[in-house]
């Protein structure tokens, strides 16, 4: 029965990319390209949900405000104490420390949140750092009002806004910014996780606390260590949310938060390819829905990515990735 | 002999619940020692604290003569002492030569490991079949094999193995206290727990009995092999 459902939706949605295909193909990689850019920005707040998840089994409910506050660090630092207002050397200059500066700035906040909320509670029941990362969000949300006001605030942009045209498909130069700018940080967390010491410790602290400190790991370096790299992806992603839509609010967190999360449940929890995957497909699918000529367009957009999350986890409970382990004891 | 090990009148809990009341305990260099006892006679406890995964209510460690206790587990690991714990616990995600790679974490001789590598998989010719499986889908004695030489890749001047023998079959047992006297005879001095206190009292040089938290009756493992209230109680004689 499962199997048929799931070819089912399977062919269902080949029938609607195929017609949407022949029908319009330039809207079609048009919007596919928009969606693929969306997707990577998901893929950077994704991770973080992702990573804290796999070393703590913590659903960081404030991680998504933490990305609005990058947005806010960001919009302030470049408008406000640099006053770059176009695109020219000083304002690609003070991109490049506006990005330096969100990251270390929201990677600090990350790791002061677990050092001083989550930490004590390690040890509580899990009810207790759920509610406490649910608190957080509020009180950033709360730091978000006070400083960016309670209505959407316009930001100049620093980075061009002109475009490319590829074969009839338009792909802005923001585009290309924020893919030159995402994908290296993703191939150096992949490295970071895979190939050092501190990703092996990192492996081991996810699997067994004990067991790793037993090891020689410290554990508590540890977590701090991969609260700091989520902080620091997520500020990265505000200010190239902030740069790219030239907007901020102090809601942003809890909209793009909700998504990426999505993601990171989609592709897997804990896995990170799996948060990359699940924030591309997110990104892709809600580009298609809101773009394709036959469509449920944009007012459904929220809909069709859970309907679709709500099929996957059906018929694969772990996500797109995830694995469900097997293991003797 | 000087002592390598000494710990003095140990007091742990975990919340309100005492685990270990009063443990006295020395271990020499070069030699094997061995705890028994029943479940919950604060074996494991006791380990758990010299390793510094648990705080002491009261008491003290010594290791090398300098005060141990208190100290975050990744440090005491720093001073050469490596425990194989009690349910094994190797990383089950993670293949067997990344688990082996774990256990020498801390190390930066990289000819030093290599050549403990290759040592600990001639006494474990199994794990060399298996070195690129996932740990967790190995069976239960190849897991225990896997958590001996893990804790062995730390270097250890003192190992400690918490039940090393449990859930395994005869054969198994009987090639694990074998290989225990082999890493003895290499040079390594064995903190050892066991449950089988035959078996570990016919390695062991000295042997300490516990009873609900405390130290009940202590002395060469030949004596207590023959002594009546540990016969009784421990050798189901």
């Amino acid at each position: 029965m499962e199997v048929s459902g799931a070819s089912l939706v399977g062919l269902l949605l080949i029938i609607w990319l195929g017609v949407n295909l022949i029908k319009a193909p330039t809207q079609f990689a048009q919007v596919s390209v928009l969606g693929l850019r969306n997707g990577l920005l998901y893929a950077l707040i994704a991770l973080g949900y992702t990573l804290v998840y796999g070393i703590i089994e913590l659903i960081n409910f404030a991680h998504g405000d933490l990305f609005m506050l990058g947005a806010l660090f960001s919009s302030y630092f470049i408008t406000i104490w640099f006053h770059q207002k176009e695109s020219n050397l000083a304002g690609w200059i003070t991109f490049g420390f506006a990005l330096i500066g969100s990251m270390l700035f929201c990677g600090t906040i990350n790791v002061l949140i677990e050092r001083f909320a989550y930490r004590r509670l390690r040890r509580a029941p899990k009810l207790a750092p759920l509610i406490t990362a649910v608190g957080m969000s509020f009180l950033l949300q709360f730091i978000g009002i006070k400083w960016n006001g309670s209505t959407p605030r316009q930001w100049p942009t620093v980075i061009p806004h002109g475009d490319f045209v590829v074969a009839g498909v338009i792909i802005s130069q923001v585009t290309l910014i924020l893919i030159l700018v995402a994908a290296p940080l993703l191939s150096v967390l992949t490295y970071v996780v895979n190939k050092t010491k501190r990703g092996k410790a990192m492996r081991a602290t996810a699997q067994d606390q004990d067991a790793a400190r037993l090891m020689g790991i410290n554990v508590n370096k540890t977590i701090s260590f991969t609260f700091a790299i989520g902080g620091a992806l997520a500020g990265a992603a505000g200010l190239l949310y902030q740069q790219s839509v030239g907007t901020t609010n102090y809601n942003l967190g809890f909209q793009l938060g909700l998504i990426a999360f999505t993601s990171a449940v989609l592709g897997g929890i804990g896995n990170l390819n799996g948060a990359v995957l699940g924030a591309l497909l997110i990104g892709v699918v809600q580009g298609l829905n809101d773009g394709l000529p036959i469509a449920l367009g944009q007012r459904w957009s929220q809909t069709v990515v859970f309907t679709i999350l709500i099929l996957i986890l059906v018929i694969k409970p772990a996500g797109l990735l995830g694995k469900v382990t097997t293991e003797k004891v | 002999m000087s002592a390598l090990l000494e710990v003095r009148n140990l007091k742990v809990g975990y919340g309100k619940i005492i685990a270990v009341k009063d443990v006295s305990i020395t271990v020499n260099q070069g030699e094997i020692v061995t705890l028994i006892g029943s479940n919950g006679a604060g074996k494991s406890t006791t380990l758990r604290t010299i390793s510094g995964l648990l705080k002491p209510k009261s008491g003290e460690i010594f290791f090398e003569g300098n005060r141990i206790d208190g100290k975050e587990g990744h440090d005491v690991v720093k001073l050469g002492i490596c425990q194989s714990p009690e349910g094994r616990r190797i990383f089950p995600r993670m293949t067997v030569s990344e688990n082996l790679d774990l256990g020498a974490f801390l190390r930066n001789d990289k000819d030093g490991v290599e050549a403990d590598r290759e040592r600990v998989l001639e006494l474990f010719p199994r794990l060399r079949e298996r070195i690129n499986q996932r740990a967790g889908t190995m069976s239960g004695g190849e897991q225990q094999m896997l958590a001996v030489s893990r804790a062995l890749m730390g270097a250890p001047k003192l190992l400690m193995l918490d039940e090393p023998s449990m859930g395994l079959a005869p054969v198994l047992v009987d090639m694990i206290f074998e290989t225990i006297t082999k890493i003895r005879d290499q040079g390594i001095t064995i903190l050892l727990i066991e449950q089988n206190a035959a078996a570990a009292l016919d390695v062991a040089d000295r042997a300490y009995v516990l009873e609900s938290g405390t130290v009940k009756i202590s002395g060469k493992a030949s004596d207590l092999a023959k002594d009546d209230a540990v016969t009784k109680a421990y050798l189901g004689g």
